[in-house]
């Protein structure tokens, strides 16, 4: 069975969909991903779908799945790359990917969570000590 | 009634099968000269009623007919011989489910296409029909019985 490669760059993980997918493949990215989040040191994943023609209920649903174990895992979701004919697809269905963010490309996904990866709080511990006591 | 392109009748009994259900529907689409929006929709809903087909019904088929009336189109045939559907004004309703899916499959492919209909017998099986035109719709075009669900978007210049 074919598996969708996972690239990792620094606390984001990068996964290119491209093609008709079988269902059984989407179901194996789901475990992939959740897999590679729960590694470790990741913040931030980047589903780029900008190769994917067709997104039914069934894959729609996997992708809202995916963004929902990230999340409880630890790391935000962005669908990148939505081709307009699927979203247009997407919204007369009725199905919106809700718990996962949207980016207009790669690019623009990378430094949404770029953004959001910044501030994580490294000094914090020592500010509350500070201010103990 | 057929023009150009053979009907194929395409088995379905599992998700690979969808795969090739999906390709021969975007190869018709393309052939009969739709917008890429068209052809995603008539892609995306059959590709939920060949699900249909498979999660409920336990396999069946899919007849992939070009067709001509006053404009050209594509007609497509997902039947199979399940359990049948029981009632189908709430199998239509968006939520409702019995398997694991977001229950959108059925009133979503309704709404994608131009028209719909549908043929359930309990213990017989499913039959969905559903036709696009490779120009945005007519009124009244839709199966007797079904109304629009949602005004179709047109563009005056």
């Amino acid at each position: 069975m074919d598996r969708i490669p996972i690239l990792r760059l620094g606390p984001v993980l990068i996964v290119s969909v491209q093609g008709d997918l079988a269902d059984a493949v989407a179901v194996a990215l789901r475990h992939d991903v959740g897999e590679a989040v729960s590694s470790g040191g990741i913040t931030g994943v980047v589903l780029d779908v900008s190769g994917v023609a067709i997104v039914d209920s069934y894959l729609g649903r996997v992708l809202t799945e995916i963004a929902a174990d990230c999340s409880l895992l630890g790391a935000s979701t962005v669908v990148a790359g939505l081709k307009p004919a699927v979203a247009i697809t997407l919204v007369e269905m009725g199905l919106r990917l809700d718990g996962a963010r949207t980016a207009r490309s790669l690019e623009a996904a990378m430094a949404m969570l770029g953004t959001s990866v910044a501030p994580v709080p490294f000094a914090t511990p020592f500010a509350s000590a500070e201010g103990g006591p | 009634m057929s023009i150009g392109t053979a009907r194929a009748a395409l088995p379905v009994r599992s998700d690979v099968d969808l795969m090739a259900v999906r390709e021969a529907a975007r190869g018709a689409a393309a052939e009969a000269g739709f917008s890429l929006v068209n052809q995603t929709k008539l892609v995306t809903a059959v590709s939920e009623l060949a699900r249909n087909a498979v999660v409920h019904g336990g396999g069946g088929e899919v007849l992939v007919e070009p067709v001509q009336g006053t404009l050209r189109g594509v007609r497509l045939v997902v039947s199979d011989h399940g359990p049948g559907i029981a009632d189908i004004e709430q199998a239509l309703t968006d939520g409702h489910t019995t398997g694991q899916g977001l229950g959108l499959g059925l009133g979503g492919a309704r709404r994608l296409v131009d028209e719909f209909g549908i043929e359930s017998v309990p213990g017989a099986g499913t039959t969905v029909t559903i036709t696009m035109w490779a120009a945005p719709s007519r009124s009244g075009s839709r199966a007797p019985g079904l109304p629009p669900i949602r005004p179709r978007m047109s563009f005056r210049p």
